[in-house]
């Protein structure tokens, strides 16, 4: 589902964001750590992450309400780290909108075309335009209060773009939604932003708004990114633990690492597996403390008797759970050691497995990612 | 509902307020049939009807110029006191400085502080600078009275403003400028002019610093009135306070009038 089919600026083209070495410290305590993000022209990128792990601090010196302690903001090759936020040409979609309630929906729009002194005939006519591409025709008389929540944030979005500016900021503008209508809305958002072209740094701790809407999602974590990269990069091949708890569900089987060069052994109590090299998504990691991070679709639930086909790795595990979810049935599973697990099989199958059956688990040597631990 | 009519807690609650009404309620009102009293003096209840103190108080040169100059004192206090209480309101909420808790205490002490005190104070100062008996130093004295009502009434609009409205007004090109006059005034608006009206009240029925800052060539209608009632007893002055009660009812009506078309954020 992830956007890759958007233009996307070329690589030889100027980068329209780069934050160099961007930090801010509150007395003392770091909320953004030396942040380096290069975004190219017309480019989608999530900001994803915990509370507290900076995003929204990264965003608000974006725009400039926070002056950072450190580091650069470039905008279109144009450094600034000491431009005042209304004179640095971005725009913003806040959480609440943050529309002006004494003011029409037009008005609103009309507000930054006001502030850049553009001839009324313009203002006239381009406030039509965002409002016709936003599908609001006819609403442009209403005060924000006469309008409904998905009304409110497309005159939000609207006003934010009417001026062209060089990039869209927006901070969890679907939050304060029920899961309907944010789910209309993110394809709304894509699909308005994709038609102007747009650069958009959008914050969020929704994993599957971020899957859904990005190029690229960058993940924080104590102020810095732990991952860069498009959905499927942090899906399939996480850097760490923290990425793969964080994007999607998966199963974390700890061990020790023993490399070989080409892939190597991971052993935890009796057991031993292989790992293929596939599963080193290309990364060198060191002996000792490592895990083999699994997604529940390439987790085999097997009768414990079952010959083991080559190639594979296998635990066994006691079924704890047995839960319906429509298209799906997920399989909740303790393994020997107390941990749990998660496996998924497709409801058609007729549902073999009962809470309480002993199991196998087994997986390709090929499947998922062996990350350090720790 | 009919159930908790008769209880206990009901019934004393009806009783206090049917007290307080009588006390504070009726008294004002009476005020009113003494004003078309045919009699010579004051009395209640009035024996008979006539317009004639009404007349009289429309005619009356002392009773028009002190109408006049409570107005105008009123209505330069009310500007005054809005434009400083205002900014002394946005210094409270949103500046940082040293000192700001004592200032915040001194811009509220006429709250607190006796009237008669400050009355004194007042005259003696204002002797010196030889500023009674005008128009300017009553409008200073009853500034610094009315400044409280203004800076709080101001300071919740404020308080309660969200802070994102100016935040995405800079991230839409305007400079601090701007912001105010596009949207932090005209959402604290309805705190201004609420301010603005008790500003007004407080300056329009003040006797007592009045009486120290006035003289016989420069008096404000309350003054006036209580040297008439001090000197001839005529309904005169009933149909005085009437007046006034009639300005500051309409004045308190506006403050509701105000607070009801604010815009609901």
């Amino acid at each position: 589902m992830s956007a890759t089919s958007r233009p996307v600026g070329e690589a030889g083209q100027r980068p329209a964001l780069v934050l160099r070495g961007l930090t801010k410290h509150y007395g003392g305590v770091p909320a953004v750590a030396g942040l380096d993000l290069e975004v190219r022209r017309g480019e989608f990128v999530t900001l994803l992450g915990p509370s507290g792990s900076g995003k929204t601090t990264t965003l608000r010196m974006i725009a400039g309400f926070t002056l950072q302690t450190g580091g650069t903001i470039e905008i279109d090759g144009v450094d600034m780290s000491r431009v005042p936020p209304y004179r640095r040409d971005v725009g913003m979609i806040f959480q609440n909108y943050a529309l002006f309630p004494h003011m029409t929906a037009a008005q609103n729009i009309a507000f930054p075309l006001e502030m850049r002194r553009v001839p009324r005939s313009e203002i006239k006519r381009r406030v039509a335009d965002a409002l016709a591409l936003v599908k609001l025709t006819g609403f442009g008389e209403r005060y924000p209060r006469q309008l409904s929540g998905g009304q409110q944030q497309r005159v939000a979005f609207a006003r934010a773009v009417v001026f062209g500016p060089r990039l869209l900021l927006m901070d969890e503008p679907l939050g304060a939604l029920d899961k309907k209508l944010r789910e209309a809305l993110q394809l709304e958002v894509m699909h308005f932003s994709r038609q102007l072209g747009a650069t958009v740094i959008y914050v969020t701790h929704d994993q599957e708004e971020a899957l859904v809407m990005s190029d690229r999602i960058a993940i924080f974590r104590d102020g810095r990114i732990e991952q860069l990269g498009t959905g499927e990069d942090l899906y399939n091949r996480p850097v760490s633990l923290f990425v793969a708890d964080f994007i999607g569900e998966s199963n974390i089987l700890r061990g020790d690492f023993t490399g070989n060069g080409d892939g190597g052994w991971l052993t935890r109590g009796s057991w031993r597996w292989q790992v293929g090299s596939a599963s080193m998504a290309g990364r060198e990691i060191a002996d000792g403390a490592a895990a083999w991070v699994i997604r529940p679709e390439h987790l085999r639930v097997e009768s414990s008797g079952a010959a083991l086909s080559d190639g594979r790795n296998a635990i066994d595990a006691d079924v704890k759970e047995v839960l319906y979810l429509g298209a799906t049935r997920k399989i909740e599973l303790t393994l020997p050691d107390g941990q749990t697990a998660v496996g998924r099989e497709s409801a058609e199958a007729g549902g073999i497995w009962r809470s309480g059956d002993r199991v196998r688990l087994s997986w390709a040597i090929t499947d998922g990612v062996v990350v350090a631990d720790g | 509902m009919s159930d908790s009519w008769r209880s206990p807690n009901r019934v004393l609650l009806v009783a206090l307020g049917g007290l307080t009404v009588f006390f504070l309620v009726v008294p004002t009102l009476i005020i009113v049939p003494m004003g078309f009293s045919s009699s010579q003096i004051l009395t209640f209840p009035p024996p008979g009807w006539s317009l004639q103190w009404y007349e009289k108080m429309l005619t009356d040169r002392q009773w028009t110029t002190g109408f006049l100059n409570s107005f105008q004192v009123a209505t330069v206090t009310a500007i005054v006191s809005t434009v400083l209480g205002t900014m002394a309101a946005l210094g409270m909420v949103r500046g940082r400085f040293p000192g700001k808790s004592l200032a915040n205490a001194l811009i509220l002490s006429p709250l607190i502080v006796p009237v008669i005190v400050i009355a004194i104070g007042m005259f003696s100062l204002y002797v010196r600078w030889k500023i009674t008996g005008s128009i300017v130093g009553l409008v200073a004295a009853h500034s610094a009275l009315a400044i409280p009502f203004v800076m709080i009434n101001v300071a919740t609009g404020l308080r309660t403003l969200d802070r994102n409205l100016e935040m995405a007004a800079q991230n839409l090109g305007a400079g601090p400028g701007r912001t105010f006059m596009r949207v932090t005034f005209p959402l604290i608006l309805p705190g201004v002019l609420t301010g603005a009206l008790f500003a007004f009240l407080t300056s329009w029925d003040e006797v007592v610093v009045a009486i120290f800052l006035t003289t016989a060539k420069f008096r404000t209608l309350p003054v006036e009135m209580w040297e008439q009632v001090r000197q001839v007893v005529d309904p005169t002055v009933a149909a005085v306070a009437t007046m006034v009660l009639a300005v500051t009812t309409t004045v308190l009506l506006l403050v509701f009038v105000v607070r009801r078309q604010a815009p609901a954020t």
